[in-house]
């Protein structure tokens, strides 16, 4: 029996239309349609193209939030694929977002291989790099039958459970991620050779190339603090007692919330920190050193703040995945924004 | 300075009557050992137990590893300061017992202490799942205050390791390596047309619960100093071991710094070795300020062209690593970062806590995030009652058979950010 | 974290005591807090003394959200 494929394509390269007809809406027909030839052709014998999705880039586009992506995925699941291919969309901006969307989802939803293709200066390459492997290709279509058929060798190569090497090996675009090997040499030897050469001004290396740190605006001032909803949050480890939620020491996986109401200070009999990136002792003795309850709860009864909020929010910072740290912001702002918090003091050891 | 290293071969480690080491075998007495370590009052009860790679044995928390060395000629005594009188060392002859180590284990002090596996896929990870170990395993008095404890621990290894030392004595080496660093005017004139290299050595020291020892001194009290390097192999440093199980510069791992070894391997032929830069990671903003200034004004001072830089410890220390790289090159001396990594589990975040444009070029010693699947062993040293809590595990890693789900950075120094293993991390 | 409470438009202060680390992910709003082991206050100076250094701190923090910035500001001074 051979292995299942199913391909995803734009009105375009289905043969529907061009941009008029970019408002096409999601269909899925049996068998090959348009590039799915050259796939067919590059998986080989063993692997079969049993369905064409094909969907517009305008309707991708305009109803990413109106569950285009239910919709497709419930076609594609019907054909039981074992794998999935998305475009390639080399430089068309729209398509190559609706492929990485389509192909990230396939991959969460249906836990099965996916891979898809652009050229690294479209959108998609850079919204999705990190998620799916994104074959490198030209910026034009006439790459097809180079394209293809590396397509079809990394999918391959993920339904067969072999090892996926790097980016420059498989041809996918970097996807940034950190991922562990046993060098021939041991750092120290490496290290050694690479200053002289540094000195020497000849050919440098880095293992690790520096990342760019995204930065965001500020938000607006406060504008009337002694009316103001002020909000805790911590990555000082700090929990109740005993550490019901089991916060981790360091790496943390979650974020916990914990009352504050009607207490004047933070008390060591109701608060303790796991942070396993500091010495606890003087928090441990008096956690306000770290959630400042008592200068805050002054504060609100001189009017200076209208209102301490009921809550803290923590977390242990060290060891903290940046991205996961961002995930726990995405969880818990909305909270925030619900109990219509004015403004937040965020406290890291 | 000179400093002769005479390294005795030990293949096995064995229980014998007499603490001996005969034809590559170690043979210890058990009962004197123990009697040797309990003659410290802060402790309840302490056994021996050994083992040796390949066994399905786990050894767990530990707390440190050290290699036992005598001084045999020359001033001092191995560990200044802390097992002996405070005197210079680095000359002379010293004896190691190479392949053999004293290994540390006791009830969980902090959640720092980390495990050691000597079979399976997590001794591919831990330089000392090769090595024949003298685990010591401590029990502390009850109601025993954390940093007594700690401080009763790291003393215990080091006792351990000085009396089976003493079976050095009269023996002859297998093999003899001799280092050198002249005083810094005539080790530059002794190689002119090389590049003068130094190293940066930078000592946790964020006081949680322990340090580490510089000649018995805690490290968080010094500023930054220059070394000669053959200091190091006669135990000048001491581990404090304070920081993820993954990232321990253990007290073996000074005593086999593998930069300074490195770069002595290189002196004379490709660099002139010209010393090192002793410098520490502290809790106050200031402190990281004023001690990275120094360093860059140390390494400007000694003429050093290129510099190499190595951190103990992730999170706020990687402020003074980039501090110190910055600082250094703006004024005059290019720098190579070694350090290790921690993403995240999906490889996918930043791997450093700071950055800076300066640390262009790095060597990576491995991303300590990525998860392992520990199996069950024979036979546990120690206990694994705290797995869940100590760094790298979580609540629920913990599987009914006795094997356990848990980042690298649980095994002692997986990622040592140093440059000892070979682990490294790319970018896919 | 503290950039995505930024992002959804409530100004957050950082009080944290490695600022260049602060600098370095993106927080707008910074004031510099006593040391790792105690961010407010000083317990080696005594109660009172620590708790006055945690409520300057603290005023400084609050007071920074009420000022208009445009890029990444540190707060060194009380205000």
């Amino acid at each position: 029996m051979p292995k299942k494929v199913v391909h995803y394509i734009n009105q375009f390269f289905a043969g529907i239309g061009g941009e008029d007809k970019a408002d096409y809406k999601p269909e899925i027909r049996a068998g090959i349609v348009g590039p799915g030839l050259a796939l067919k052709s590059a998986l080989g014998n063993e692997y079969e193209v049993v369905a064409t999705v094909i969907c517009g880039d305008n309707y991708f586009g305009s109803n990413i939030d109106k569950g285009v992506v239910p919709e497709l995925l419930e076609m594609i699941k019907k054909y039981k694929p074992e794998g999935f291919v998305a475009g390639p969309a080399f430089n068309a901006g729209r398509y190559g977002v609706a492929c990485g969307t389509i192909a990230k989802a396939v991959q969460d939803e249906l836990h099965i291989p996916v891979v898809t293709g652009m050229y690294v200066e479209n959108p998609g390459a850079d919204m999705f790099k990190k998620d799916v492997y994104i074959i490198e290709t030209k910026n034009s279509s006439a790459d097809m039958r180079h394209a293809m058929p590396k397509l079809a060798a990394l999918l391959k190569k993920q339904m067969e459970g072999k090892e996926v090497l790097g980016p420059k090996e498989e041809g996918y675009i970097e996807k940034g991620i950190r991922v562990n090997y046993f060098n021939e040499r041991r750092g120290s030897e490496r290290a050694v050779d690479l200053i002289v050469a540094k000195v020497k001004g000849e050919p440098v290396y880095t293992d690790y190339p520096l990342p760019v740190v995204d930065k965001v605006a500020p938000a607006p001032a406060l504008k009337d603090l002694a009316h103001a909803r002020i909000a805790l949050v911590t990555s000082g480890g700090i929990v109740r007692q005993g550490n019901p939620d089991h916060l981790e020491s360091s790496s943390a996986s979650k974020w916990c919330k914990y009352s504050i109401e009607g207490m004047d200070h933070a008390d060591k009999k109701d608060f303790m920190t796991v942070h396993g990136g500091y010495d606890r002792a003087f928090i441990t003795e008096d956690p306000d050193l770290c959630i400042p309850v008592d200068v805050l709860r002054e504060l609100e009864k001189k009017g200076f703040i209208g209102k301490l909020m009921d809550y803290f929010i923590t977390t242990t910072g060290t060891g903290t995945a940046t991205n996961s740290a961002k995930r726990f912001a995405e969880e818990y702002v909305p909270l925030l924004k619900k109990d219509r918090v004015d403004g937040v003091l965020l406290v890291s050891t | 300075m000179k400093l002769e290293l005479g390294k005795i071969h030990i293949h096995d480690v064995q229980f014998g009557e007499q603490t001996k080491i005969e034809k590559g075998v170690l043979y210890v007495n058990a009962k004197e050992l123990e009697a040797e370590v309990l003659k410290d009052d802060r402790l309840a009860g302490c056994h021996i137990e050994l083992a040796r790679p390949g066994e399905s044995v786990r050894i767990t928390p530990v707390k440190d590893v050290i290699e036992p060395r005598l001084k045999v000629e020359g001033p001092g005594c191995v560990f200044p300061g802390i097992m002996g009188k405070v005197t210079e060392v680095g000359k002379g002859v010293t004896y190691c017992m190479d392949g053999a180590c004293v290994v540390t284990v006791g009830k969980i002090v902090g959640f720092q202490e980390g495990v050691i596996d000597m079979s399976g896929v997590a001794a591919d990870y831990c330089p000392f799942s090769k090595t024949q170990n003298v685990c010591v395993v401590m029990e502390p008095k009850e109601g025993l205050e954390t940093h007594v404890y700690e401080a009763a621990g790291r003393m215990a290894g080091l006792t351990a390791a000085t009396y089976l030392a003493k079976a050095l004595k009269g023996m002859t080496p297998d093999e003899t390596e001799t280092f050198e660093t002249k005083p810094l005017l005539e080790q530059i004139a002794q190689y002119p047309d090389l590049p003068r290299i130094g190293y940066i050595h930078m000592l946790q020291s964020q006081g949680l619960l322990h340090d580490t020892y510089y000649y018995g001194v805690d490290a968080k009290q010094i500023v930054p100093t220059i070394m000669y390097p053959t200091e190091i192999f006669d135990g000048a440093i001491v581990s404090g071991n304070c920081v993820a199980p993954c990232d321990k510069v253990t007290t073996y791992h000074h005593e086999h710094n593998p930069v300074i070894e490195d770069l002595f391997k290189k002196h004379g032929k490709t660099l002139n070795f010209i010393g090192v830069v002793l410098t520490n990671e502290n809790v106050f903003l200031m402190d990281k300020e004023r001690h990275s200034d120094m360093v860059a004004k140390l390494c400007e001072y000694m003429g050093m062209e290129g510099a190499l830089l190595t951190e103990e410890g992730y999170g706020n220390p990687d402020t003074d690593l980039m501090m110190n790289c910055r600082k250094v090159t703006q004024h005059g001396t290019k720098v190579v970062i070694i350090t290790d990594e921690f993403p995240g589990r999906d490889g996918k975040s930043y791997s450093l806590a700071d950055l800076t444009p300066e640390a262009n070029t790095m060597i990576s010693c491995g991303n300590g995030n990525i998860v392992l699947h520990f199996p069950a062993m024979d036979k546990i040293i120690g206990t694994q009652e705290s797995i869940e809590m100590q760094i790298g595990g979580w609540v629920g890693c913990k599987h009914e058979d006795g094997s356990f789900d848990a980042e690298i950075q649980i095994i002692i120094a997986s990622t040592i950010a140093n440059g000892f293993n070979h682990l490294c991390a790319r970018q896919y | 974290m503290v950039k995505e409470i930024d992002r959804a438009g409530i100004p957050v202060t950082h009080i944290c005591t490695v600022v260049p680390i602060s600098l370095t992910i993106g927080a707008n709003r910074i004031v510099p807090a006593v040391g790792i082991p105690y961010p407010l206050g000083d317990p080696t100076k005594g109660e009172k003394k620590s708790h006055e250094i945690r409520e300057h701190l603290v005023t400084r923090a609050l007071k920074a959200l009420t000022v208009p910035v445009d890029k990444q500001t540190v707060f060194e001074e009380d205000f």
